[in-house]
């Protein structure tokens, strides 16, 4: 065997063992990609935020489900959107079925704009960029941004009045700031492909990036909470049985909790 | 305390009491609600498909305004012909400031007004007709200075005809220009000024003379202000009939109605500029001191947390 070969088989072993004991690459494995890629990903969402099955206590209004309703909206929205390009660019005109598919993606993209508004309302009244939460507010304050755009740019690709009369109009905008000598409206080849790939491409990456963070950073807290206090020599139940049934304690309490609080409340901290 | 200390303070959320949460559950709730939502709208409402105006729809619709449409690309005063960037040199272009980004960005997508959207395809239909030949060939030996003035007397001859109908116009001096008319109104009734238009390519994709020429027109303006979307009626947020088109677009909308973007003839670069702004400072609002502090004190908060404190 060469030293080549030893050496690939010992990072790989090596990296094995060290991103899964401890997520962070020693010795060997710093030099696998693979393990490093792998390191910071453990890094970015530790093992357990990706699919939590708990939530912090203070999460409890309706404002909250905008967020994972946006999400399945844009999901409809796609959906409709490829059975429309599979049937092409004119179906929808000539078929009855394609008229219909082209109605769900107009009202799918309504209650998708709908409810990310709510949802940025929402996060605005709460200042969710507060506690280094600032990228995961920009990544979704430019995702709203770009899907404007994506539905700019289907409303140029409808081929038929509505199109026509939106493009003559929207060039003068465009035009007057330099951008439409490269981003013709005129165009509707070129806008279809911005529709149906460029910016949905963005705005997918910006959403996956959103939720990333979300669920790395978590919920933002309300304003001036504070955490309880850690207890010394107790160990931290995480996501296993003692947390579930500590944190189902009827009436659980959101902090600020005064330090003097009970032993039975002191046993509901989750410190995760 | 400072507004930056209350940020820096701000507790990581997986320290506080937790609660049971089926986040799987929640997702497959809200996808089938949106789906059913969105197959009800649909099935109940449906979705506007108000038909292209094509130039042979709009020749025999309009034919008045067609022929007065291309006797203004001959005299040079369409909008298209004193556009500037990026289809000519014509004008300046619209500023934000100092800054002249129209200009700066240069004649990308060039259109020669009258030649590429009335003399080019006329010539292209002139085989086996010498009459349009011969009109052809006078216009073009013509030096600039006469053909617009050709073409500026017959454009205002045509505005003082009864219903702009080039029969009923004053007697004149306009040189070769309504034979070019009259013969273009024929190339456009038979539709094959839209296929000359896109270069006579197979697989057109590109409108931008078609759609420069039908804007030049007042066709589609009067189509378009009759389903209530001129500029100065909420135009571009709207959509065909009684359907939703683009509410969210209701700010960039909402500065054309006021002055002075209303009066102004920088009016786009000017709305332009401000929503480059107001973007700007909705996605770096955790980072602008007082703005970033604003929902503490509106107090909304106390309502989504209220069951928490």
């Amino acid at each position: 065997m060469s030293s080549a070969d030893t050496g690939a088989v010992t990072g790989t072993e090596t990296g094995s063992a060290t991103g899964t004991d401890t997520g962070a690459p020693t010795g060997a494995a710093t030099r696998s990609w693979t393990v490093r890629f792998r390191s910071w990903l453990t890094r970015a969402v530790p093992e357990g935020q990706w699919l939590p099955d708990r939530q912090p206590a203070y999460v409890r209004s309706w404002v909250y489900v905008f967020g994972v309703v946006t999400l399945a909206a844009f999901l409809v929205v796609l959906l409709s959107g490829l059975v429309l390009a599979v049937g092409g660019a004119a179906w929808w005109h000539v078929s009855r079925v394609g008229h219909f598919v082209n109605s769900t993606h107009l009202w799918s993209v309504q209650l998708f704009f709908f409810c990310m508004v709510i949802h940025l309302w929402g996060k605005f009244f709460m200042a969710a960029w507060r506690g280094k939460r600032a990228l995961t507010w920009i990544t979704g304050t430019v995702a709203f941004v770009g899907s404007i755009g994506t539905a700019f740019t289907g409303y140029l690709s409808q081929s038929n009045f509505d199109s026509q009369w939106i493009s003559t109009q929207a060039k003068d905008g465009l035009n007057s700031i330099g951008v439409g000598a490269y981003f013709n409206v005129l165009n509707p080849g070129q806008m279809l492909l911005w529709h149906v790939m460029l910016l949905p491409l963005v705005v997918g990456i910006l959403v996956v990036l959103h939720i990333v963070l979300v669920r790395r950073h978590g919920v933002v807290p309300p304003f001036d909470a504070e955490p309880p206090a850690p207890i010394h020599g107790v160990e931290a139940p995480d996501d296993g049985p003692a947390a579930a049934q500590a944190s189902q304690v009827p009436g659980a309490q959101v902090p600020p909790l005064p330090a003097q609080q009970s032993a039975a409340a002191e046993r509901s901290e989750v410190a995760r | 305390m400072s507004t930056a200390t209350r940020r820096d303070r701000t507790p990581d959320s997986h320290l506080f009491p937790t609660r049971p949460y089926d986040l799987v559950r929640e997702f497959v709730i809200a996808a089938i609600t949106m789906v059913v939502l969105t197959v009800a709208l649909a099935a109940v409402f449906s979705s506007p498909d108000e038909h292209a105006i094509t130039l042979s729809a709009w020749a025999k619709a309009a034919p008045a305004d067609v022929v007065a449409t291309a006797t203004a690309e001959l005299a040079g005063t369409t909008t298209s012909a004193g556009y500037g960037a990026p289809y000519n040199t014509a004008a300046e272009g619209q500023k934000l400031g100092p800054l002249a980004l129209q200009k700066w960005a240069g004649v990308r997508i060039p259109v020669d007004s009258a030649n590429d959207l009335v003399i080019s395809p006329l010539r292209q239909a002139a085989a086996g007709d010498p009459t349009l030949t011969n009109a052809l060939a006078t216009w073009t030996s013509a030096p600039v200075a006469q053909q617009a003035s050709w073409a500026g007397d017959y454009s205002d001859a045509l505005t003082k005809a009864p219903d702009g109908d080039p029969a009923k116009v004053a007697a004149g001096s306009y040189g070769p220009v309504p034979q070019l008319a009259a013969s273009y109104l024929s190339l456009a009734r038979t539709g094959a000024l839209q296929s000359e238009l896109t270069s006579g390519a197979f697989y057109p994709t590109d409108q931008t003379k078609p759609l420069l020429l039908l804007a030049d027109g007042a066709y589609l303006e009067d189509q378009a202000r009759a389903e209530h979307l001129g500029g100065d009626q909420w135009g571009m947020m709207n959509e065909t009939g009684n359907y939703p088109g683009q509410p969210w677009m209701w700010l960039y909308t909402f500065w054309y109605q006021i002055p002075p973007f209303s009066t102004s003839s920088n009016a786009d670069a000017l709305v332009w500029g401000v929503m480059a702004v107001l973007t700007l400072g909705l996605i770096l609002l955790p980072f602008i001191p007082g703005l970033r502090a604003l929902p503490r004190h509106l107090g909304v908060h106390k309502l989504i947390w209220r069951a928490s404190r």
